[in-house]
């Protein structure tokens, strides 16, 4: 396919590192969006603050790059003024589950028909490579020398909880799932979380030591198994990758028109 | 019949490949590898299948992997 | 809407001017003493077939109103102190991205908590420069429920014309005053609605390039041109720069679109200024106890007036140059340390001296408490 019609040519090569994890995401999410067959106007990019941040620039809709952990909320605001729009919101894990948590926590508690894209490569990459709420413990970073002791999030949970009706996970090493997940998380009616795996070899990965970019995405495919894997038991460290949530429960805006109607019943 | 995808052509945008080597490490037949300048090229084109994962995994979105479909039995080739 | 008499707060005065000037999207989180904006709007947007969503915080309710703006809503928020605190960064944004939007304060006593039920006017500094950066912003006030209904929807005609956000300072006294209130009738005050762009699609439309008057037509998320919102530098497309040229252009129109046009958005009223030897200036809920002394000492032949100003920013320090010229005593009664006093000082000059009249207890100032340091000032002890 021609992923040029989808981007902004003029912005390219794209500000990330060699080898970054983002840029798969933005060439699997033109994919996506080409595979659903959605026009480019019908398309709004919301992003935060980071180097996730920067995908809304690259590809050419309605983009609207905003504050740090805020994205969602402004999103919100777009929506539910014009539900027809599909509106993506991909974040760092910084930006949305730091900063930006609670306004995570509430867009899933409204099943608001969103799209969150979670970008985890587990560190702050803008500003120099800071421990994130899912570096974990025992990591290293410029803000942890001595290894982190912070705990780190579960997303998949964590959306769950928050009452996200579709949450799912995977890699950026597993590109045909990323393009699925993408597409069966634009396409639900309701708030979905998809959590993507993403490396960082110029901050996370070379103050812990994880190698060339390479190297990362291989850990990737070793480090995860499909959801209900039977290694999964034997190996409690690996990562589920797949659907845990799909769900359908009344959306925000389809409950704001109901609302409406009883309004204007006299 | 069942068509079968081939290669055409690989198009890498040197202008925007960053010489990562994803592509490389990826491709299960081996076809790509960097040249002086640190840029993907596809140094073994006859060996490529055309499963086109380094076009989808591809970072910097600086390959594309031209198709063609072929009907299978009129093809003499592997 | 026909004309109709009401008895309302000041609040609700406020939601209804906002409902005038076309209100088609608010989000808002409670907070008092601002709350019962959200309240009356929680009712009358739904029914009117409009939207209204009660956000998690006051942070995300200035970010949804943005986002609702660009596509194409006239849009709203209400808080009050600590509220307006938390919305700074989000209001940068808007005024860096030329979002349309109206930002009420129901200003209370602060800093911190301070005291949600009683009235002041601390937040006047806050709203000129509570967010960082270089910029300028529009902030209207209004002494009574009138003037509160019509500057809400001056507020939406100035944030539509100027591509920017507007705040409405009102306070505590104001907002759960109850006063009698006349809805105007259909078309009695002018709205304006927002300039869209006429270009066709593919034609280059850039979002951010202002006409020769200043304006810039507006596209709507969803419509046919896209482009690049951000609240980074950019340039006429949206898109992020750093070039110094570019920058220091975008800056200088942030800033001059506003300061420029200083004399079309100044809203005021003069009570007996002409022959005033001694003029007061207020505004706010303060303007009602001047406007109280004013009338007292007139009917026993003072010459003193007062200057109500309802737009606080920008400064319309012309206006008060002129207006004290010929006076021999400028007072400003405010209910801070003197807030606008500084301004009121740098428009007047250095040749008179300007008195700050003020009150700081969170209680009301009321006319008892202007004669008293009126008198002082004049030189006539207590």
């Amino acid at each position: 396919m021609d992923v040029k019609y989808y981007l902004r040519e003029r912005f390219f090569p794209h500000m990330w590192c060699a080898g970054c994890g983002h840029g798969i995401v933005l060439n699997a999410l033109v994919r996506a969006v080409d595979g659903l067959g959605i026009k480019k106007r019908d398309m709004v990019m919301v992003s935060g603050i980071g180097c996730s941040s920067r995908i809304s620039g690259y590809v050419d809709f309605h983009s609207l790059h905003t504050l740090h952990g805020r994205a969602l909320a402004f999103a919100t605001g777009v929506k539910l003024s014009k539900p027809s729009l599909n509106v993506i919101v991909p974040m760092g894990d910084g930006d949305a589950l730091a900063i930006g948590g609670n306004h995570f926590i509430h867009a899933a508690r409204r099943n608001i028909n969103i799209t969150a894209l979670v970008m985890n490569n587990r560190t702050y990459g803008m500003t120099g490579g800071q421990f994130s709420p899912l570096s974990g413990v025992g990591t290293k970073a410029t803000t942890a020398p001595y290894s982190n002791i912070d705990r780190e999030f579960d997303t998949v949970e964590l959306a769950t909880g928050a009452g996200a009706t579709f949450v799912a996970r995977t890699t950026v090493y597993h590109v045909k799932q990323l393009q699925s997940l993408l597409k069966k998380a634009i396409s639900h009616n309701g708030f979905s979380v998809l959590e993507v795996l993403s490396q960082c070899p110029t901050y996370f990965g070379r103050k812990n030591r994880k190698g060339s970019a390479v190297d990362m995405l291989n850990s990737f495919k070793d480090g995860t198994v499909p959801v209900g894997s039977k290694k999964k038991q034997d190996n409690p460290e690996l990562i589920e990758r797949g659907v845990f949530v799909d769900k359908i429960l009344p959306e925000y805006c389809e409950a704001y028109a109901e609302l409406v109607e009883r309004a204007t019943a006299k | 019949m069942a068509k079968k995808k081939k290669l055409k052509r690989h198009v890498i945008n040197r202008e925007w490949c960053k010489g990562c080597g994803i592509c490389v490490a990826v491709c299960p037949k081996n076809v790509l590898e960097l040249d002086s300048k640190e840029k993907a090229v596809a140094a073994r084109k006859k060996d490529c299948i055309a499963c086109q994962l380094c076009e989808q995994i591809c970072p910097d979105l600086a390959i594309e992997v031209m198709v063609k479909y072929v009907e299978e039995s009129a093809s003499g080739d592997k | 809407m026909s004309k109709k008499i009401t008895f309302v707060q000041g609040n609700e005065a406020c939601a209804l001017g906002a409902m005038y000037a076309g209100l088609d999207f608010y989000a808002g989180y409670p907070i008092t003493p601002s709350t019962e904006i959200a309240e009356t709007l929680a009712v009358m947007l739904p029914a009117a077939g409009k939207k209204f969503i009660q956000m998690e915080d006051e942070i995300s309710s200035m970010c949804a109103i943005i986002g609702a703006s660009l596509t194409g809503n006239k849009v709203m928020t209400a808080t009050s102190g600590p509220g307006f605190s938390l919305k700074q960064e989000a209001l940068g944004y808007a005024v860096m991205a030329e979002i349309p939007c109206v930002v009420v304060n129901v200003q209370r006593g602060g800093p911190s908590t301070g005291n949600p039920t009683h009235v002041s006017q601390g937040d006047v500094n806050q709203a000129r420069w509570g967010t960082h950066g270089d910029h300028s912003i529009v902030a209207l006030s209004a002494s009574n429920h009138q003037d509160v209904f019509k500057m809400t929807v001056e507020a939406f005609n100035i944030a539509e014309t100027y591509r920017t956000p507007v705040i409405l300072l009102f306070d505590e006294v104001i907002g759960h005053m109850r006063e009698k209130l006349i809805v105007p009738e259909e078309g009695e005050i002018p709205l304006v609605a927002r300039l869209r762009t006429s270009l066709k699609e593919g034609v280059n439309y850039h979002p951010y390039l202002p006409r020769e008057d200043g304006r810039l037509p507006m596209s709507d998320f969803g419509d046919v041109h896209r482009f690049n919102v951000t609240g980074l530098y950019h340039d006429m497309w949206g898109f992020p720069t750093d070039k110094p040229e570019l920058v220091q252009e975008l800056l200088r129109h942030l800033i001059d679109k506003i300061e420029n046009n200083v004399h079309k958005m100044t809203f005021y009223k003069s009570y007996f200024l002409e022959d005033a030897s001694t003029i007061l200036i207020s505004y706010g809920s303060a303007a009602r106890s001047a406007l109280s002394v004013v009338k007292q000492r007139r009917n026993r032949g003072e010459s003193i007036g007062l200057l109500e100003l309802n737009t606080i920013w920008p400064f319309p320090a012309e206006l008060v140059r002129e207006c004290t010229q010929h006076a021999d005593l400028v007072a400003v009664v405010e209910m801070n340390v003197g807030q606008l006093t500084q301004s009121v000082k740098l428009a007047v000059g250095t040749q008179k001296r300007v008195h700050l009249i003020n009150r700081l207890d969170g209680q009301m100032i009321i006319d008892k408490d202007i004669k008293r340091i009126l008198r002082i000032l004049q030189g006539r002890g207590i």
